[in-house]
């Protein structure tokens, strides 16, 4: 083999009260495709950023062919010879393929630029990478696979050596995945080293060779993908072993109310998001949504509030088919849905602890018919207590709030309008020990009160105590449903992730 | 002391009533109120009178951009609003007759209110930034404006419709009893009902407003015909004042005046928490400063400078950010040497 084309050794990267990488080393070679896998905050993309210059690096050293080398950002690395391509292409969509291509670097003679030359070169270019696009359409007239590709084309021509590619799957279908791998294989046969962070396992295994594993931002080891089997990658990524698997409560399945089902979902599903999917949500029920990050778990979720409009299948809410074209339509129904993202999609951090807690219930009753002051104090202070919600001020802004009680408070909301399904995505994503366990106590009193309950959980351990029914997704696709038992393990649902067979 | 400086309406407040002093300063019997023909006379009442047009705008623009909106077009349709007022009533045989000019008045706000859904509309239902949709009257406003008036000036002579921009009543200039009565109504519509509550949420975050089943689309709309109205009846006074509809110049650049009322109110422009009360204020410190520019005999030429001086300073001291540098720089030679750079920021705030 001949010597790394780059090299990382013992970086560390910390930020104020997390350590983003310790003490890591990386390898990449020429005429490779190295896949850089980890759970969300494993250190991905830390990793990449010290070396395309965003972060600066704590300690260690970053050594390109050979020689010690400090960059000092994206501009230095891509004249080093270091190339990233987003997810988010960061071209410009408002003008030609070939001028996105030669974009800021025009060849030009006597001031002037040589347009007929850059058409002549891109053409070339485009087509040596297979790519079939005409140089003079509009990138914004173009698929995103295709934009992508235009971006790696791009990147490839200014500096050839090393080229990123951080989650460029995540929004392209089957055959743009298809399309972007061939050019990819043919840049490996040219000798670049390409560097793929996906949470596809299925592509990971089609395309890449070797592998780098992190998790907690520390190096867990470098694999060749031939030899390294799913089920010891996930077992790596996710850190999990039998012997430190801890013992489930068990949760009598069999004592499940057979009445109407809350929520019955036929073939529902969104074209990128999610593929068609049935399922059905009882009474006193919890259903987990089990997934890796990027498996379809929170997109599944939104489709069955309205929050995103699906293009196919039915919902039947309550025995009755509900269009679900907004929210509004779930939330008269009786469903209610604390989002993934607290911050941007669920708490309104200018309003006060009380006025969040109040809003879906004065939003369903309309701003003419609003709660009388006793009432409305006597609701907030009952949910803040219920829920103890701390500090027990609800005039103080909810910004102020930490996570965990943001995230009562977003509950309480809910609750306040007794809904009969209760969607909850991440509800204990980021929150201390203490208020996670009484947000798991209180989802399963809520369920044996007969609220049916979605809950959509990256910790399968979680999914798996609270949960009746466990719904496994992987790759954008309900793969498995599953009765919860006492012979139900996460490491047999990270195989079922894994292997799955049904897709 | 820190309960009242942090009050949101203490900065809005003490500019007034710096720019007040100034006054008194320079002019001794600024302050004095004296009673002719029954009627309230001094340069506090003028201030008054003189700023109601931009209370009641500003007022309808704080709704709007509370919604994380702006109202570009206020201006214009004060100039239609006045500019179909004047034309009803001069189109009349008996200018003075009562019923007559509540006709004109009453079609005018309609087509105010109306002009202020299309706005809305625009924003909510069609989704063009607030910015452009309401540049679209803005422009297109004027010339409907001419149109109405058929590029003239129509003057009027009609006792009932003076009332409005010009008359008295119960000793007070009957325009600024209008204005108490809208800025109560609305105080009481926005925080009695949850209005204001929606309103602020709808501004603060759309999507999470959207996933709590607010349905911000008629919110919004309502916002911007609120904003319509407010504008039509600042467009009545001010034609009513000087009996004159102006299609060119009536409320010209209000629009810029009434968004720094409401800025200097305290009212971010970002959206969400917004104060009715700081936004009168602002207004009032935006009429004193023209006030201030005559009685003190600022140089014309140097009046727009004048102004946008004092606005910059007004501003600056609004701004926490710029609060806390200057106190910051102020409290570093006392403070003995800080351990580091983010130990002496808490030092300094705490």
């Amino acid at each position: 083999m001949p010597g790394a084309v780059l090299e990382m050794i013992g970086v560390s990267k910390g930020f104020p009260g997390v350590r983003a990488l310790a003490d890591v080393d990386f390898r990449l070679f020429p005429g490779e495709i190295h896949a850089l896998m980890g759970e969300n905050g494993a250190g991905k993309s830390t990793l990449i950023k010290v070396l395309t210059g965003v972060y600066s690096a704590d300690a260690g050293e970053v050594r390109l062919g050979g020689e010690r080398v400090s960059v000092t950002g994206p501009q230095h690395a891509q004249t080093l010879g270091i190339s990233t391509v987003y997810q988010e292409v960061n071209l410009c969509p408002n003008l030609t393929v070939a001028e996105n291509v030669f974009i800021g670097r025009e060849p030009s003679k006597a001031g002037a630029i040589r347009w007929r030359e850059i058409r002549r070169r891109a053409a070339e270019l485009l087509t040596r990478f297979g790519v079939d696009v005409d140089p003079g359409a509009r990138l914004d007239t173009c698929s995103l696979a295709i934009q992508q590709l235009v971006a790696i084309v791009r990147a490839v021509d200014i500096s050839a050596k090393v080229l990123i590619l951080d989650e460029p799957t995540s929004s392209l279908d089957r055959d743009e995945v298809e399309q972007l791998f061939t050019v990819m294989r043919r840049l490996r046969d040219d000798g670049v080293a390409i560097l793929f962070v996906s949470h596809f396992l299925d592509q990971v295994y089609e395309v890449s060779d070797r592998m780098t594993v992190l998790r907690n931002g520390a190096l867990v080891g470098e694999y060749q993908t031939a030899r390294l089997s799913r089920i010891d990658l996930v077992g790596h990524m996710t850190g999990r072993t039998l012997s430190t698997l801890e013992q489930l409560h068990v949760r009598d399945e069999t004592a499940r109310v057979q009445a109407e089902p809350v929520l019955k979902a036929d073939g529902v599903g969104r074209k990128g998001a999610i593929a068609p999917f049935d399922l059905e949500i009882h009474p006193g029920e919890v259903v987990g949504l089990a997934g890796l990050l990027g498996s379809g778990r929170t997109e599944a979720a939104r489709l069955m509030f309205g929050a995103d409009v699906a293009d196919s299948g039915t919902v039947a809410l309550g025995g009755a088919s509900v269009p679900l074209r907004s929210p509004n339509a779930a939330i008269q129904h009786g469903v209610a849905f604390c989002p993934e993202n607290r911050k941007s999609e669920g708490l309104i951090e200018d309003l006060t602890v009380g006025e969040n807690i109040v809003l879906a219930l004065q939003a369903a009753n309309g701003w003419l018919r609003p709660l009388s002051q006793a009432k409305r104090q006597e609701l907030v202070g009952r949910y803040m207590t219920a829920l103890r919600i701390t500090p027990a001020d609800p005039d103080m802004p909810a910004r102020n709030l930490s996570g965990g009680n943001q995230q009562k408070v977003l509950l309480a909301r809910w609750l306040i309008t007794q809904p009969k399904l209760l969607i909850l995505d991440e509800p204990t994503r980021g929150i201390d020990v203490g208020a996670k366990a009484e947000i798991q106590k209180l989802v399963v009193s809520l369920a044996e009160d007969g609220v049916a309950v979605l809950f959509v959980s990256a910790e399968l351990e979680e999914v798996l105590r609270i949960s009746h029914k466990i719904e496994v997704l992987r790759d954008r696709r309900l793969i498995a449903e599953i009765g919860n038992a006492a012979s139900v393990t996460p490491e047999g649902i990270l195989e079922i992730i894994a292997n799955g067979t049904t897709s | 002391m820190k309960a009242v400086t942090g009050h949101r309406l203490f900065w809005p407040a003490a500019v007034l009533v710096v720019m007040l002093l100034a006054n008194l300063v320079v002019t001794p019997g600024f302050f004095s109120i004296q009673v002719r023909n029954g009627h309230l006379y001094g340069s506090l009442i003028d201030i008054l009178l003189l700023g109601s047009p931009l209370m009641l705008i500003a007022l309808g623009m704080t709704v709007v951009i509370a919604t994380g909106g702006i109202d570009l077009s206020v201006g214009a349709v004060v100039a239609i609003s006045g500019a179909l007022a004047c034309y009803l009533i001069s189109g009349q045989e008996d200018q003075g007759a009562v019923t007559g000019v509540l006709v004109a008045v009453a079609l005018a706000l309609v087509l105010s209110a109306a002009l202020g859904f299309w706005n809305g509309l625009f924003v909510a239902r069609v989704g063009i930034q607030p910015i452009i949709a309401t540049l679209i009257l803005m422009v297109a406003g004027r010339g409907v404006a001419q149109l109405i008036t058929s590029g003239k000036n129509i003057n009027v002579n009609s006792p009932p419709y003076k009332l409005i921009g010009g008359g008295y009543w119960l000793t007070l200039p009957f325009a600024v009893i209008v204005v108490a009565v809208v800025v109560a109504l609305t105080g009481l519509a926005v925080r009695r009902t949850a209005l204001g509550m929606l309103l602020e949420a709808i501004g603060g975050n759309a999507e999470a407003s959207r996933l709590v089943g607010i349905r911000s689309r008629r919110l919004v709309v309502l916002a911007y015909t609120f904003c319509g109205l407010c504008a039509g009846i600042a467009g009545l006074m001010i034609s009513s004042n000087i009996s004159t509809a102006d299609g060119n110049n009536a409320g010209l650049w209000m629009e810029l005046d009434a968004i720094l009322a409401v800025v200097i109110g305290g009212t971010a422009l970002t959206g969400g928490r917004f104060t009715l009360a700081g936004t009168i204020l602002g207004a009032l410190v935006i009429q004193t400063l023209s006030t201030t520019i005559y009685t003190t005999g600022v140089p014309s030429q140097v009046t727009l400078v004048f102004k946008a001086v004092v606005v910059a300073i007004v501003c600056l001291i609004q701004s926490p950010a710029f609060r806390a540098k200057v106190f910051r720089r102020r409290a570093r030679p006392e403070a003995p040497p800080p351990a580091s750079p983010a130990a002496a920021d808490v030092e300094v705030n705490a």
